[in-house]
């Protein structure tokens, strides 16, 4: 490893910017001439419209356009759509109804635009967005999952009948059943994964431009996948042609999942900019976020382990409610059920598992991928049966968990739920968990605590995710409506320095770092003649984004496939120059070298040759400069595994966190300072969802937690400070051996730290406790616990 | 009714037109075109906007701009001096303490006013000090470590 290559913690490229204030943010963009634009949002959760007066705000000072549903619909824009369709256990499609970006005669839940307000300045727009006068006719909402299948709920859609989009399965069931009935035991619980709203600390924004000139649009959004907006924007919501659209994604200030999808606004805000031939801006409000940002997580589930006389797993069966909300978001549909269900193998070799999704209407904001999507609820339902059922047992959990796991030899290994994972070590990094953890000394701490009047426990999570996603071909099997591959593009220029071009978006994973790292590596030239370029589909040449830790993993070796076209060429060249074979030329370290003597030339200098080829193969093109598509083999699969230790106050319910370890398996790591970042950020997810962060809508379906106030967001002094540990075992399914890092901390945070709350309570006959693990919700669990046992 | 506000902003006199509700994060985002101080929220609890008003860090979407008037505000833009990073801004960087960098000039600004109170921070002293900032990205790990190896710098 060089002091720049792969492996090196090279400090990140674009931290000076952002360090000094010099990030370009969305809302950091003013556009000539720009207008801006206020939403008019439902303030209820269910209401017919019956009128829309806008006349008053037309006439409010400033104000030059207000447009409604209607004003969309008679130009044909939208609705929006859902990528991903879903086969029932009937073979019916998921129910499907229409999106449109703002709602004409009914709204489905608090936030749902029904207007928007376009003034000359930010104040103005949001003063007549004040003036609208909607007649809402209230109607009874539905905000739980469980309430709205209940028979007579309020219905979200005509067209979906008991607010059912699909009901959905996988795996074998009469095996499963099977399995179950031999049981020499069972452990069932019921698990509720609660709701999550992602706070990406940037605020959604974008500005809509119409050049009249080249009647081309442009959209500056805050995208996470820019040229899948295009798309999108283009074929589905019929705003603009897909070659007169540009999408600019430009610094983006986090995503975790709620960046990806094409929203209302960005939609509305384009197609406004031709009619008012003005550029639209609009950012949300925080409160416009909480509302309008798809929601994360919702299920509630059933589950059940069965287990032979000797503690091994035979057998899981699993029912899940998941909530969809008011309308599909983009990528709604594949999260409980694909992203969810076929990874309910965890690290075990458990060989018959049935798991049935409803996925149900709400009247609520839509619900859709967040950090993690699908996979944190699937390691939640199986981490906390497993210390469960070892509690019930009376068995040591990690040890229940070694003698289930997939043993390092037998990979690949074909679960019973469709994923072929690749390769791992799952045992060694239990091991190296314990060992950092002093496992071994956790009785001494847990008596240490007892003293002092608090109860220690300790919890586990070995958790697995699919990630690098995705295979086109599979993705298009499964239903999905996009092709999964990503693009990569290096233009060497004539001085020797290097242009990436990457179909991969960063908003904070550090790609102008990593990605010049891996090209640097490959090309022998130093990472700082290394730029690269993402998040304009005008500048890029195609891209699926970022998104399911697939960055490095498909477009790294996007950019791996590109450098080695490079290389082939530089060598014909180089041959050419040096008067030997290609067969002869050898490259290494930036050098193309005839093979036994010192005849050499750096691949600047044949950058530099085939931009001037005076001297130059006859039937070669000048310029270096490549591009490939590269489309993975399959999902990767990183695992590892989390330990927490906490100690709980039994008289308050406080819950603090002493020790986090994490070990996991990522393949190769590019740049550790930053993998161990990611850890970090999602640990520090998972614990706020375990601990402190829940969605609450009350009966009428208002939100309750609407604000930073209101939910609870980890601060610096709620989480804890993490150990971080790798295992490396290189995927062999892509050239640079990585498999993804970013969601593992929040898959495996929320098991560890409730399977840690709840052994520290069990001696006081706790035996479950709901996320957030509240002070207050901790202490009214072990009350009941108390007056359970009286 | 628009009025009239001057205050120095990075060292400049600076005025400008404002409505008598326009807050002090707008005024400088948006009359002074610094967008290095951010909105990450509506209701004063993220951090994103903190500047140093007569060399206190406040939150400057908790302020008017004609509360401002004649004040001696700096923001993130004042921190590094001819290229070279603050030690603050420096050890930010070398600790990783940040990742999509939006919270990023509210946190150094606070951090850079911590050290000033407190020049050899604790963990915990710093983890406390950190209460009104929020970061989504870091889990706060690397800001901390961030902080102290700062804090140590401008130590000497
Ligand atoms: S914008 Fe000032 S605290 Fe959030
Ligand atoms: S670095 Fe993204 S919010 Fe802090």
């Amino acid at each position: 490893m060089t002091s720049e290559g792969i492996g090196a913690s090279v400090r990140r490229k674009e931290d000076y910017r952002f360090l000094t204030g010099n990030g370009n943010y969305l809302d950091d963009i003013s556009r000539s001439g720009q207008a801006y634009a206020s939403f008019v949002r439902s303030p209820h959760a269910h209401a017919k419209i019956g009128g829309i007066d806008t006349s008053s705000a037309e006439s409010a000072p400033g104000v030059i356009a207000v447009f409604t549903g209607q004003d969309l619909a008679d130009d044909g824009i939208g609705p929006l759509i859902c990528g991903w369709l879903i086969k029932s256990k009937d073979g019916e499609d998921h129910k499907a109804p229409a999106h449109p970006a703002l709602a004409v005669d009914t709204v489905r839940y608090v936030g749902d635009a029904v207007a928007i307000v376009i003034a000359d300045s930010l104040e103005q727009a949001k003063d007549g967005a004040e003036q609208v006068n909607v007649d809402y006719q209230e109607l009874p909402a539905v905000a739980l999952a469980g309430d709205a299948m209940q028979d007579g709920a309020p219905q979200v859609h005509d067209d979906a009948p008991g607010n059912v989009c699909y009901d959905w399965e996988i795996g074998e069931k009469d095996d499963t059943d099977a399995a179950f009935a031999a049981a020499a035991h069972v452990t069932t619980m019921e698990i509720v994964n609660n709701r999550l709203i992602p706070n990406a600390v940037e605020p959604r924004a974008a500005i809509g431009e119409y050049d009249p000139g080249s009647e081309g649009f442009t959209l500056y959004t805050t995208s996470q996948n820019p040229h899948v907006a295009r798309l999108v924007l283009s074929a589905f919501n019929q705003v603009a042609p897909e070659h007169k659209l540009r999408v600019v994604a430009p610094d983006v200030g986090g995503g975790f999942g709620s960046k990806i999808f094409i929203y209302a606004e960005e939609t509305v805000c384009l197609w406004a900019s031709r009619k008012v031939n003005r550029p639209v801006k609009w950012t949300a409000a925080r409160s416009e976020s909480f509302q309008s940002d798809a929601h994360g997580r919702d299920h509630v589930t059933k589950a059940e382990l069965a287990l032979d006389a000797d503690g091994k797993f035979t057998g899981l069966r699993v029912n899940t409610i998941a909530n969809m909300g008011a309308y599909l978001s983009t990528f709604a549909t594949c999260v409980p059920s694909y992203l969810y269900a076929t990874l309910l193998a965890g690290q075990y070799t458990t060989p018959a598992i049935y798991c049935d999704v409803q996925a149900v209407f709400t009247h609520t904001t839509p619900v859709d991928a967040y950090r993690g999507a699908g996979r944190p609820e699937a390691t939640f339902v199986i981490e906390r049966l497993v210390e469960q059922a070892a509690k019930e047992l009376g068995t040591d959990p990690a040890e229940l968990r070694r003698k289930n796991m997939i043993a390092a030899d037998a990979f690949p290994y074909q679960t019973p739920v469709i994923q072929q994972y690749d390769c791992g070590d799952y045992p060694r990094a239990l091991d190296e968990a314990l060992s950092r953890a002093d496992y071994a000394g956790f009785a001494q701490r847990k008596a240490d605590s007892e003293s002092r009047g608090k109860k220690r426990g300790i919890g586990f999570s070995s958790y697995i995710e699919a990630c690098g996603i995705a295979p086109s071909a599979a993705v298009g099997a499964l239903g999905g409506g996009v092709g999964l591959w990503e693009s990569g593009h290096l233009r060497f220029n004539p001085t020797g320095s290097v242009t990436i071009f990457t179909g991969s978006h960063a908003h904070g994973q550090g790609h102008e770092t990593t990605f010049a790292q891996i090209v640097a590596s490959r090309l022998g030239v130093p990472v700082d003649n290394v730029e690269v370029v993402h998040g304009d589909t005008d500048k890029v040449l195609f891209g699926m984004g970022t998104y399911g830790s697939r960055s490095a993993a498909v477009g790294g070796s996007a950019l791996c496939k590109a450098a080695d076209k490079i290389i082939d060429k530089g060598r014909k060249i180089a041959a050419h120059i040096l008067e030997a074979s290609e067969d002869d030329i050898e490259f290494a370290d930036g050098n193309f070298t005839v093979a036994g003597t010192d005849k050499t030339m750096s691949i600047g200098e044949v950058a530099f040759a085939a931009y001037v080829p005076h001297n130059y193969p006859e039937d070669l093109e000048p310029g270096l400069n490549e591009s490939a598509f590269y489309d993975p083999l399959n999902f990767s699969f990183p695992a590892g595994t989390h330990i927490c230790e906490v100690e709980v106050d039994p008289d308050t319910g406080t819950v603090e966190i002493m020790n986090y370890t994490a070990i996991d398996d990522f393949g190769t790591v590019i740049n550790p300072m930053i993998v161990e970042g990611q850890v970090h950020g999602g640990v520090a997810q998972g614990v706020g969802q375990a601990l402190l962060e829940g969605c609450v809508y009350d009966g009428s379906g208002q939100l309750v937690t609407g604000s930073f106030m209101d939910y609870t967001m980890p601060r610096a002094d709620s989480v804890p400070s993490i150990d971080v540990g790798m295992t490396e075992v290189p995927s062999p399914l892509n050239p640079l051996g990585v498999k993804g890092c970013g969601e593992a901390g929040a898959i495996a945070a929320p098991a560890a730290t409730i399977n840690a709350v709840v052994d520290a309570l069990w001696d006081m006959g706790v035996r479950d406790v709901p996320m957030p693990a509240t002070a207050s919700n901790v202490w009214q669990t072990i009350k009941s616990a108390a007056q359970a046992a009286e | 009714m628009p009025v009239t506000v001057s205050m120095t902003v990075n060292g400049k006199e600076v005025s400008g037109e404002v409505e008598p509700r326009t807050l002090l994060v707008q005024f400088i985002r948006e009359n002074l075109r610094l967008t290095g101080t951010h909105v990450g929220c509506d209701t004063s609890q993220c951090g994103a906007c903190v500047v140093h008003i007569n060399g206190t860090s406040v939150k400057s979407c908790t302020q008017l701009a004609v509360q401002c008037e004649g004040a001696d505000v700096s923001t993130i833009e004042s921190l590094a001096t001819d290229g070279e990073l603050h030690p603050m801004q420096e050890a930010f960087r070398q600790n990783h303490g940040l990742q999509c960098g939006f919270c990023t000039p509210g946190m150094v600004m606070s951090a850079v006013d911590l050290v000033k109170e407190n020049p050899n921070p604790t963990e915990q002293e710093i983890r406390e000090w950190l209460e009104g900032n929020i970061c989504r990205c870091t889990g706060y790990h690397n800001i901390v470590k961030s902080i102290k190896a700062g804090a140590e710098t401008m130590r000497g």
